[in-house]
């Protein structure tokens, strides 16, 4: 049976499709402006990609910010029961999800069988997320792909006070003015997102194997830095930003 | 309460009516008291208000007041006009609504009467003492402030000497203020009457424990207001004599405030007053019932502590034991027995921007209920009337994933 899952974050929306069981394909797309149309779109492409048509498809389950705005989906679930089943799907043995995404991060604990034992998610606050990233490293003038990267040529991590990403900004403005060294700045700014983000975690209560998935797990300062704040490893599927998706599709498999 | 719920709908609660036909009479006669030779006292909502009536004072209550405004969504005009007065966002939205609404005459009724005296009791919070201070300055009228000292396991007897030294001298005020003796007999009779109100109240919320429910929370919200404001009047009396009949009747025909009731859910802190229908209907489409709350039974939970035989001076120790004035020790007590009675499934905390006291250790209590009675929580960040303080859909994210989680 072919099944398919649609994730639409505030920034990207994503598409997974499996079949009895694997993987066949995933893709991932801006959401822009309209998330209906972001939703419709993605399933189409990664469709094209796989040679697949609309009907091939047995079930759908949407997930995100913009899951109620697929009308397509047989069914909107959120993203902590998706996330939770994508994680037990790739890696059986992972009983803590970190998810960072563009506008949340949240912290998933799940048992043996992928089910939600417990979770927690950022409050009303852009800090800890992918989209304070962004805005840094746009204040930087560094591309995003290698933000995380510059970290490891830091010698001594900028401390940055705040916790307000608008704040950070002018901190790090500042920062700037001073002389400080870029990647310091750069590596200062990923300990303060870890911080909001292990926190949060430890709220819930962090239990090993520790994965972590959404867009910003492919931002390699930012899993070190939460590695060194939990003290733990932290495994990052090559699927971890469709982790979502995947999981909504397995759910959809299950329907 | 829904639009969907017309008169017809056997769901809806017909006391409803007259509810808002006491409560509009109430402020009728609260703002038109200065005509009829009455006085107006503003009082703090766990202040004892029964020396008030007693002395046929009109108590009147910025918290209900700030209720209302948060209700008709008009919170957050009138907190931005008291942050442009100078006051921090951070401070309580009831006092910055309240601050604010007195200065432009604004909010759903045109602000409140203006008051003769003030009386202040910080068993709720230590926000009042200087929300009460600026209204006593602004109105330029006298303050009285009960102190009542945080229990954190025993009621100690020098706590009790010195509450009921203040209840003597809170009487000994009003005496002066209202220029005449207070009458004992009258006082005795306002006691008993409020606790015969405040046992009704609670036999209304203890109907929630019959499954499914034929009152809500969120219902709850609303049929509060006379237990705040009026308790000690025979009206009241009568108002939950009827409240409580109509419940009995819901439970022998079996009405359910929510259809195919599933889950039943405990609520924590105030309400959202101005998403109450919105939670409501959310929970609703889950099949979740929020069938009790720690917030509504504040008003009748210290009911054992009171004698009616010694009203003032036992009341001096229940004022002071509410359940935001004891240690979490206390609180978790309390919240077990609640979850217990109701047979809760869940707890939703409102984590209330405004109400530090009350939001202060929710994450150790949804700790402790997690491990003593292992049933979940959910914490919606949020604030009662504040409405930029709330985010539709962080929050609608966490209710679907904590329903997905209690249905798994």
């Amino acid at each position: 049976m072919i099944t398919a899952g649609i994730d639409i974050g505030s920034i990207t929306a994503k598409a997974a499709i499996i079949e009895d069981g694997k993987i066949k394909g995933t893709l991932v797309d801006f959401t822009g402006y309209n998330a209906k149309d972001a939703g419709r779109r993605v399933f189409n492409a990664l469709l094209e990609k796989l040679g697949l048509n609309a009907p091939d498809i047995k079930a759908l389950v949407a997930t995100g910010y913009g899951r109620n705005s697929v009308d397509f989906a047989d069914k909107s679930l959120t993203e902590i029961t998706c996330h939770a089943v994508g994680a037990h799907f790739i890696a059986p043995e992972t009983r803590f999800i970190i998810d960072v995404g563009g506008q949340d991060s949240k912290v998933i604990k799940i048992d043996g069988s992928g089910k939600v034992i417990d979770f927690a998610m950022n409050d009303k606050c852009a800090a800890g997320t992918g989209r304070f990233l962004e805005v840094m490293a746009r204040a930087l003038e560094v591309d995003l792909d290698e933000f995380g990267a510059l970290c490891a040529h830091a010698n001594t991590p900028a401390n940055i006070s705040s916790i307000c990403t608008v704040f950070a900004e002018s901190e790090i403005i500042s920062l700037i003015s001073t002389g400080e060294k870029r990647e310091n700045i750069i590596a200062g700014i990923h300990d303060s997102v870890a911080s909001r983000i292990s926190a949060m975690a430890r709220r819930v209560g962090v239990e090993i194997p520790v994965m972590m998935t959404g867009g910003v797990a492919k931002n390699i300062g930012a899993v070190h830095a939460l590695e060194n704040k939990l003290e733990c490893e932290i495994t990052v599927s090559t699927y971890a930003q469709v982790n979502g998706a995947i999981g909504a599709a397995v759910l959809a498999s299950r329907r | 309460m829904t639009d969907e719920k017309k008169a017809s709908d056997p769901r809806k609660i017909k006391s409803v009516r007259r509810m808002k036909e006491i409560m509009t009479n109430y402020y009728i006669g609260a703002k038109t008291a200065r005509e009829n030779g009455k006085k107006v006292a503003w009082i703090t909502s766990g202040g004892p208000v029964e020396p008030l009536i007693a002395m046929d004072v009109i108590p009147v209550y910025p918290e209900n007041h700030g209720a209302m405004i948060g209700a008709t969504k008009m919170g957050v005009d009138l907190c931005e006009k008291a942050e442009e007065m100078g006051y921090s966002r951070d401070l309580c939205s009831y006092a910055r609504a309240d601050i604010a609404c007195a200065t432009i005459n604004g909010g759903p009724i045109g602000g409140l009467p203006e008051p003769d005296f003030l009386v202040c009791c910080n068993n709720i919070c230590g926000t009042v003492l200087k929300w009460y201070e600026v209204v006593a300055r602004y109105y330029n009228v006298p303050l009285f402030i009960l102190d009542t000292p945080f229990v954190h396991g025993k009621f100690t007897d020098a706590a009790k000497k010195y509450v009921i030294q203040q209840i003597n001298e809170y009487i000994e005020f009003l005496e002066n203020v209202c220029g005449k003796k207070a009458d004992p007999d009258r006082m005795d009779e306002v006691g008993r009457l409020s606790v015969e109100a405040q046992r009704l109240w609670q036999k209304v919320l203890d109907a929630a424990a019959h499954k499914p429910a034929p009152i809500s929370a969120f219902d709850a919200f609303f049929h509060l207001a006379l237990i705040v404001t009026l308790r000690g009047t025979q009206e009241t009396v009568d108002y939950y004599k009827g409240l409580s009949t109509e419940m009995e009747e819901r439970i022998a025909n079996n009405i359910a405030m929510v259809k195919n009731e599933k889950y039943r859910l405990l609520w924590d802190n105030l309400p959202v007053w101005y998403r109450t229908r919105w939670l409501s209907e959310k929970f609703a489409s889950h099949d979740a019932c929020l069938v009790a709350d720690t917030y509504t039974s504040a008003w009748s939970g210290v009911l054992h502590l009171i004698d009616e035989d010694n009203f003032l001076e036992s009341m001096a120790v229940a004022y002071s034991s509410v359940y935001i004035n004891i240690s979490l020790d206390m609180m978790i007590d309390t919240l077990k027995k609640m979850i217990k009675k109701y047979d809760a499934d869940g707890l939703v905390m409102h984590s209330n921007r405004s109400c530090k006291p009350y939001s202060l250790g929710q994450y150790d209590l949804s700790r402790m209920v997690a491990k003593q009675i292992g049933i979940p929580t959910l914490i919606i960040e949020a604030d009662m009337v504040d409405e930029r303080s709330f985010s539709e859909s962080q929050i609608e994210t966490r209710i679907d994933a904590f329903m997905e989680t209690l249905k798994a």
